[in-house]
């Protein structure tokens, strides 16, 4: 029984502690166990909190004993992306800066979840600050792709989804800034949401790029990925960002599950050079698969979309090289070089040298080379310029179709170590998912098969206007239906990294 | 167009990042190829286009003028490299000039 729990949905796990087949106790166990079995080959988690866990779990037992009503996730597992405050356990972001950084909030998904009754295992592993695609800028060594442990769970919130695709946790949350969400979710054969900016709270999420942060789920089914998305939603008064609105219908579209008539655009400009033919392959057949579904396939042009790439490297180290001020050894983390003859101002060189990795640095320099005076007009200035046309894009593209979908990524998962002293190439592997960041429109990721050429996952990436994210649940859960019709279950069910 | 070792050094002044020397290296030549990349902004037409600087058109957003609970000192110098008299306590600020 215990490794079958780990197999199930997070909708079947709540449904069998609500109905008292099954206890949140032993689910967290099995939980637990699992993590302890395979981590050491996975390291998705920097920190498991196994006794708060297993007492959470013990208060979503009692409540259900006492007849209290439960949520609809009472009771089910999940991985913290280590960017999220957690007053009771550390919060690094993957930095040395942070180590052991016990923060004196929660943040408020981690507050919801708590309320929501979802039993936080501990944190995940991921790219310093949130800035990478592979999670090997983690000070704390990288995680490992569950389909083939020499590859990477994609970035930055791979932690999670290597636990989530292990079957650590059938929840996950990650934050997506460029694709930090969708890219590893795609790379791990799971689903990934990126919510409508403004959509879930920045509240006691570590800012990396204020304009773009955005927390989601990373699940392994449509229909969990919507449960998770209305857990952590809705308006947050301390959060000046939190759209004031209703949230968007998310669960029922994932129960719908139809297109039927739906418009779907194919972004033109996502494809071509760069892209592997395997990735392509898959993208194709969704498509027809979409059009036997009854949906309407055009093709659509977003000229500017090929310009989000450098639009996303000025905005983003720009908005880092401002927060990441605030890493300043005097008020929480890492302080070196304090031999009461320093200065605050040496002090603060020292620690922020020793406590960044490359990635960091190379950002914190490239935003302060774009906001300085005289590159400012032409670098900045200029970038704020075509994120504007990128949106246009999106408006004249959203006239004519109900949802645009694309590959998630341009490759499958590359091998550890392959890109990670090459900046430009690792910065590829956000193309197609950076442009519904800038807009802030929402986007998932749904597996789309493997490329024949090396077996690796392959993503297919939904992208909807700004608080239209139930379109995006709608087209992923009708995609999903068809396609493990079609495997004769789910992707991850072929998954061979693990021996376990 | 490309950034030399010396520009390299200010900016991780600016940035108080305490780089040394073999890093102003490295960094100078990867920093060259990513602003040669991103400078392609610059090839677009966008004369008279308004400057998006986020997705969400909020603006003034306030909350009720009402108490609300916040960090007792002990919490809020939980963290703190170094703390006295339920204070910061920092490297020295000044100069002796």
């Amino acid at each position: 029984m215990t490794a079958e729990l780990t197999h199930l949905t997070a909708a079947e796990i709540a449904a069998a502690v609500a109905s008292g087949e099954t206890s949140a106790v032993e689910v967290t166990q099995a939980h637990l166990n699992r993590i302890v079995d395979i981590d050491p080959e996975v390291h998705a988690f920097l920190h498991v909190a196994g006794l708060d866990a297993l007492a959470a779990a013990e208060e979503v037992d009692r409540k259900r004993a006492a007849g209290e009503p439960l949520g609809p996730l009472a009771g089910v597992p999940l991985a913290l992306k280590d960017v999220l405050t957690t007053k009771d356990m550390p919060t690094t972001c993957g930095s040395k800066i942070l180590q052991g950084w016990r923060p004196p909030y929660d943040a408020t998904v981690t507050q919801r979840l708590r309320d929501a009754g979802v039993i936080i295992l501990g944190k995940t592993n991921m790219d310093e600050f949130a800035m990478g695609s592979s999670t090997e800028n983690s000070a704390y060594g990288p995680s490992h792709n569950p389909w083939d442990l020499s590859r990477v769970p994609g970035g930055s919130s791979g932690g999670s989804s290597a636990a989530v695709a292990s079957y650590e946790a059938p929840l996950g949350i990650g934050t997506d800034t460029g694709g930090s969400i969708r890219q590893p979710a795609a790379v791990c054969g799971i689903v990934g949401m990126k919510p409508t900016y403004g959509g879930s709270s920045r509240y006691g999420l570590v800012a990396f790029a204020s304009s773009l942060d955005t927390p989601g789920p990373l699940t392994r089914t449509v229909l969990d990925a919507a449960l998770l998305h209305e857990a952590i939603s809705g308006h947050d008064w301390r959060d000046s960002t939190s759209v004031n609105a209703p949230v968007p219908p998310v669960v029922a579209a994932a129960r719908q599950a139809d297109v039927s008539g739906l418009r779907i655009g194919v972004v033109a400009e996502f494809s071509g050079e760069g892209y592997q033919s395997g990735v392509m392959a898959r993208f194709n057949e969704t498509v027809e698969l979409l059009e036997s579904l009854g949906a309407k396939v055009v093709e659509v042009s977003c000229p500017h979309f090929t310009y989000a790439l450098p639009v996303y490297y000025l905005v983003s180290p720009s908005e880092c090289s401002s927060n990441l001020a605030r890493f300043d050894a005097m008020r929480y983390g890492l302080r070196l070089g304090d031999d009461g003859t320093a200065s605050a101002d040496e002090v603060m060189s020292i620690t922020r040298e020793a406590g960044f990795g490359p990635e960091v640095k190379r950002r914190i320099m490239l935003g302060t080379y774009a906001l300085s005076s005289g590159y400012y007009d032409a670098y900045y200035g200029k970038a704020q310029q075509v994120r504007t046309l990128i949106c246009r894009d999106f408006d004249a593209a959203f006239e004519q179709v109900d949802v645009l979908i694309s590959p998630t990524t341009p490759t499958t998962a590359f091998p550890i170590g392959e890109r990670v002293d090459d900046p430009m190439a690792m910065y590829l592997a956000d193309l197609c998912t950076i442009p519904s960041d800038l807009a802030g429109n929402a986007a998932l990721s749904v597996p789309a098969g493997l490329a024949p050429e090396d077996g690796l996952p392959v993503g297919l990436q939904i992208m909807a206007p700004a608080l239209a994210d139930d379109r995006c649940y709608r087209v992923g859960a009708a995609v999903e239906a068809a396609l493990e019709q079609r495997w004769g279950g789910p992707l991850l069910a072929q998954a061979k990294g693990l021996s376990r | 167009m490309s950034i030399t070792k010396d520009e390299v050094a200010h900016l991780a002044r600016l940035s108080r990042l305490d780089l040394s020397d073999a890093e102003l290296d490295h960094f100078a030549g990867q920093l060259d190829q990513i602003i040669g990349h991103v400078a392609r902004v610059q090839e677009v037409a966008a004369e008279g286009i308004p400057p998006m600087t986020h997705a969400v058109p909020v603006v003034n957003v306030y909350r009720d003028d009402v108490e609300v609970p916040c960090l007792t000192p002990e919490q809020a110098l939980s963290g703190a490299p170094a703390s006295e008299q339920a204070r910061f306590r920092v490297p020295r600020i000044l100069t002796e000039e």
